[in-house]
């Protein structure tokens, strides 16, 4: 497979592992230091710091999900992550490459019923090894930054 | 009939919630038809909100330089927050004084003037109108009337109190000194915390499907936060057999909770949470427990502090993390949360990571209030259909009179605000408690 491909299979990979509910999967998306951070896009655009989330190594994103499995309650529902193909730079000589993609998250509750929940665009930095890649870095610029109810669940 | 002849204002009748008390006097029963009522939502925007208090605006370190501003929602009115040209910080409401179009509308900025984008209407940093286009007219046509006044044209103005950095206003003369309306336990907490210049760290924002004071009750009452709130309780952050104190203001209406860490035994955490659902997971640690290090920036042991003043405002320490809360009503069922992070201007680089981190912790993604829209939403979605007398239960911690506890498992701040929030809306019982 081409970089490309890669970068596109392992962005599939993680929003069907979310989708799916098989959240044990997120952390393995990462390389063991890898970051994942959300931050409102007012934050970022003025260069303020502050994360929605920001789990820094393999080990805070499993402690997330062993937190909302046991840990914390919030509202039951299913995820469904739209993205769109991955804008996607040559590779670096390091092995890495940094992607924009734009996504649509839309959230259904047990009624049935549908609402965008979240909107944005994600920031990666990949690192490529031999037929696979991993995200070393992914921020999730988040547009709808006015959070509907709450965030649980990783986007 | 002749157009002159209509009477122009029909006598109005009287206002049904005239007839509305509460249904006891310690607050111990709150009517749910206050978290669905419209008529009592827009009573709340003109005697709380418009009425005798003060509103958290924001931090004077949001609006640093002459010209800065800041949009900001008092009750359901749109305000800003500005420093004006002499440094001195004024805050007026959003909306041209001509027709009514909002005139600031970046969230934040600076600039010298505020013109509206409809007619023109040019304001300067402290809501004064300053200059309106073709005032005199055009070539000899329109212009306004000899007797126009741009003075009498601002743009309303509320009153701008400051205390430690804060940034309170208040739509009323009736309202006290900025001191004498916070009280006695909120200065102090305030003064503990407020020793500083600030930073500002960030924004979060929540948009939650309850009624303003739902939100407010939670804030309020520590019985559910170590119930909850299972992060806490496991790691120890907060649990309700920590030692801890309720502080009630005198009104009822303010309050302020805390706890302080290390002061409970596992024995006794064992022991108080048998027989709640499992709440209490001794077993479960962190891989990354560098979350929770804490190097405290106070020497009181308070690990988590929530201080809450009527009508509008939180503020939080827990662990390294600071912020307020800005509660803005958006209906009768629908309000956002609006959180502003904050550490000091002095906070070396690994103080500020640390508090940076401690933010997974807490806002609407936070390991230990993420519960707390979910909690609310729950109540408002299923009091929709109750019967019109139909009342919560609040007695946690007994009944009768409003005072401070030395302890965290009770309700009575709950009961303070109800109390306050019936006053200020002139729903008190006949007999008070």
């Amino acid at each position: 497979m081409n970089a490309r491909d890669r970068v596109l299979a392992l962005q599939l990979r993680y929003a069907h592992a979310i989708d799916d509910d098989a959240l044990e999967l997120w952390p393995t998306f990462f390389v063991p230091d890898g970051r994942y951070r959300v931050i409102p896009r007012e934050n970022h655009a003025r260069g303020l710091p502050a994360c929605l989330i920001d789990c820094v190594g393999v080990a805070m994103m499993e402690d997330r999900v062993v937190s909302l499995r046991t840990a914390n309650i919030y509202n039951i529902h299913f995820d469904r992550h739209l993205m769109s193909p991955p804008l996607v730079e040559p590779p670096a000589d390091d092995g890495t490459l940094r992607a924009r993609t734009q996504f649509l998250v839309m959230q259904s509750d047990q009624s049935g019923v549908s609402k965008p929940f979240a909107t944005g665009v994600y920031l990666d930095w990949i690192e490529l090894a031999g037929e696979s890649a991993l995200f070393r870095e992914r921020t999730v610029i988040l547009d709808s930054y006015g959070i509907p109810e709450l965030l649980a669940t990783p986007i | 009939m002749k157009l002159a002849d209509i009477p122009l204002r029909v006598e109005a009748a009287a206002d049904p919630l005239d007839q509305f008390r509460w249904p006891n006097a310690d607050y111990t029963r709150t009517p749910y038809r206050v978290f669905t009522d419209e008529a009592i939502y827009q009573r709340e925007m003109a005697r709380v909100f418009r009425g005798p208090t003060w509103n958290y605006l924001a931090l004077e370190a949001e609006v640093p330089e002459t010209g800065s501003f800041k949009t900001v929602q008092i009750g359901n009115v749109p305000v800003v927050v500005s420093r004006n040209v002499e440094g001195k910080v004024t805050a007026f409401v959003n909306r041209c004084a001509h027709r009514g179009a909002t005139v600031v509308r970046q969230e934040f900025g600076r600039a010298d003037g505020h013109a509206c984008i409809y007619h023109q209407w040019n304001y300067d940093s402290s809501g004064e109108l300053c200059g309106v286009p073709y005032r005199r007219g055009l070539n000899g046509c329109g212009g306004y009337p000899k007797d126009f006044k741009p003075a009498e044209h601002g743009l309303e103005k509320l009153r701008v109190a400051l205390y430690k950095g804060l940034v309170f206003g208040s739509f009323s003369d009736e309202a006290p000194p900025l001191l004498d309306y916070l009280g006695v336990h909120i200065v102090t907490h305030i003064d503990r915390i407020f020793v500083k210049p600030l930073k500002v760290l960030g924004y979060h924002r929540q948009r939650i499907s309850a009624n303003w004071k739902l939100y407010f009750e939670n804030i309020k009452d520590p019985y559910h936060a170590g119930l909850l709130h299972t992060f806490m309780a496991t790691f120890g952050v907060y649990r309700s057999t920590q030692k801890g104190h309720t502080l009630v203001s005198p009104g009822g209406g303010h309050a302020v909770v805390y706890s302080i860490t290390n002061t409970d035994s596992k024995e006794s955490v064992l022991e108080a949470y048998k027989g709640t659902d499992n709440k209490y997971q001794a077993d479960f640690a962190l891989k990354a427990p560098g979350l929770l290090q804490w190097t405290p920036d106070f020497h009181d042991g308070i690990g988590n502090l929530i201080v809450s003043v009527f009508p509008n405002m939180v503020i939080h320490q827990i662990l390294n993390t600071f912020a307020t809360r800005q509660v803005r009503p958006l209906g009768p069922d629908a309000m956002e949360l609006y959180w502003t992070y904050f550490g000091f201007e002095d906070d070396a680089a690994e103080r500020t990571a640390a508090r940076l981190q401690q933010l997974n912790l807490v806002g609407p993604a936070g390991y230990i209030s993420m519960e707390d829209g979910e909690a609310i939403r729950l109540v408002q979605q299923s009091i929709r259909g109750e019967k019109p007398d139909a009342t919560s239960f609040i007695e946690m911690g007994g009944r009768g009179p409003i005072v401070d506890a030395d302890h965290v498992v009770t309700e009575v701040c709950t009961r303070g605000l109800w109390q306050q929030y019936a006053h200020t809306m002139g729903f008190a019982p006949e007999v008070s408690a």
